[in-house]
């Protein structure tokens, strides 16, 4: 399966081109690592390419058809900043539960805890929040990740627990990943090709 | 001569509701003991969930109302009390707070920037000093008229940084100023930090990139499930063999460039009897499961465990 974005543009106003005839594509059984400045554009394409951003030029496309708005989306975006995608008025039970129910052995390999379930979102660390937020993402109907950043908040353990954890779980189930890091040294780690964004940016 | 900031055998614990009335508490923060010199820079490395940013916030004074600190943390020899707290912070201790969300979300990024002034002169001055940092972090003059939703996660990062250094602080707390920042604007924070230990100011600089750490502190602290297992000298932090904490040990194995080594295991969740790092320990004795390691005094460094020596003889 192959997730394909071909000549993407986007603006947010008219005075500035966040993107201008962007492709890339991910395989199922691939690793795909993203670098680029800060404010490039990288979480906007992230974005779009997950279908929180409709009104782009261009297209994205799933084993060449185009990804239709009902229903589970295939593509799943895990954020920068897992604070600002969880409600906070909910616990975290409702929160994990709200994409599906993860079988306890996954629960275990991502470190998270039951007692973490009765907690409100503002108890938890950015680190254990982004579990949580990883967790909920694989719903077994998610095709591709797209990770922007999941590791900043993390510490050099855990980071190799999660990345490992997810890495496994994504090779097992033929999920693709697309990886975007300012971290040079972790992708090289694990990514099958790293891509640099002003060069595949055509401003 | 006493130092800029003591923090003493601080604990911290919050009351929570569990289900309906039935309430209870969780230590968060058991046995924290830290210091921090003017012209120096203290890193604080450790677990996701160690209550890093929970120090920071404690010396802020900035706590939810359902927590309890114990212990004791002086500023400049004065016990730091919550008025004193709040006299100091914001003049003399400023915060680079860790998530973006502290940002006003109704207000322009340069006015939040160069924050409360008391006449017309003095906001004109610190206008132009925002003015400066912005410039050096590659925020242009468009950005100062925005609001915080419109910018990237490394664009609301840098102006964070700048809200603190816009003032003159003696005593920064950077809770991970440098996730989501691409390599240069990481080196020009780098930069700063370093720039305020020369004209005396302390930093205390909580972060996960050992990197970050390694460039600028004089001194790193390793934070575990809320104890300090040791605080060493950053020299020593360059590989594994120099530190003494088998976590340390750990923790530096687990970089991408040093091999991206998995250890397995997780924080243990309630107060533990013996050592917080009993569970997943490669050098454990039997002592270690119901006694607690005191933070001891090794030629300089100090280090929480029982067994240290045998494994440091034993590379």
């Amino acid at each position: 399966m192959e997730l394909k974005a071909s000549n993407i543009s986007f603006s947010y106003n008219k005075n500035r081109k966040i993107l201008q005839d962007f492709s890339l594509s991910v395989n199922s059984d691939q690793i795909i690592g993203l670098m680029g400045d800060s404010g490039s554009g990288k979480s906007t394409l992230c974005k779009i390419m997950a279908g929180y951003i409709s009104h782009y030029s261009g297209e994205v496309t799933l084993e060449g058809k185009q990804i239709p708005d009902k229903d589970f989306y295939p593509v799943q975006l895990i954020f920068q900043h897992p604070e600002k995608t969880m409600n906070p008025k909910w616990k975290m039970k409702k929160v994990l539960n709200e994409s599906w129910t993860p079988p306890q052995d996954l629960k275990d390999t991502f470190g998270l805890k039951e007692h973490w379930l009765t907690r409100w979102p503002n108890e938890l660390s950015g680190g254990e929040l982004q579990r949580f937020s990883i967790l909920r993402a694989l719903n077994p109907k998610t095709k591709f990740i797209i990770a922007d950043e999941i590791s900043t908040m993390l510490d050099a353990v855990t980071q190799v627990q999660i990345w490992e954890a997810l890495i496994d779980h994504c090779k097992a189930n033929n999920i693709g990943i697309l990886a975007v890091s300012h971290d040079k040294d972790l992708l090289e780690v694990f990514c099958d090709d790293i891509l640099y964004f002003d060069e595949v940016n055509n401003l | 001569m006493s130092k800029l900031l003591e923090v003493n055998n601080l604990s911290i614990s919050f009351t929570q509701y569990v289900q309906g009335l039935n309430r209870h508490d969780s230590k968060v923060i058991t046995d924290l003991t830290i210091d921090v010199d003017e012209g120096e820079i203290v890193a604080i490395l450790g677990s996701s969930g160690s209550g890093k940013s929970l120090l920071a916030h404690s010396i802020l004074g900035i706590l939810p109302y359902n927590s309890h600190v114990a212990g004791e943390i002086r500023y400049e020899g004065q016990v730091l009390d919550q008025e004193l707290k709040e006299k100091l912070r914001g003049d003399e201790i400023c915060l680079i707070p860790q998530s973006v969300n502290f940002l006003d979300p109704l207000m322009k990024v340069s006015e939040q920037a160069i924050g409360e002034c008391k006449d017309e002169n003095e906001h004109k001055e610190k206008k132009l000093r925002q003015r400066e940092i912005f410039d050096k972090y590659g925020l242009d003059e468009s950005v100062d008229d925005l609001y915080p939703f419109e910018l990237s996660g490394g664009m609301a990062r840098k102006v964070l940084l700048s809200t603190a250094l816009v003032g003159n602080p003696k005593l920064l707390i950077a809770d991970e100023p440098t996730p989501g920042l691409d390599a240069k604007s990481v080196k020009e924070t780098i930069e700063d930090i370093r720039n305020l230990k020369e004209d005396g100011k302390g930093v205390l600089l909580i972060t996960h990139e050992i990197d970050v750490a390694l460039k600028t502190a004089d001194r790193i602290a390793i934070f575990y499930s809320g104890y300090v297992i040791e605080i060493n000298n950053v020299e020593n932090f360059k590989n594994s063999e120099n530190v003494l904490h088998p976590y340390s040990k750990a923790l530096i194995d687990s970089l991408p460039r040093n091999g991206f080594n998995l250890t397995e295991g997780v924080q243990p969740l309630d107060e533990v009897s013996g050592c917080p790092y009993y569970e997943n320990c490669p050098i454990r004795l039997d002592k270690c499961e119901k006694n607690k390691p005191e933070l001891i005094d090794h030629k300089g460094i100090m280090i929480r465990c029982f067994n240290f020596e045998e494994v440091n003889n034993g590379t």
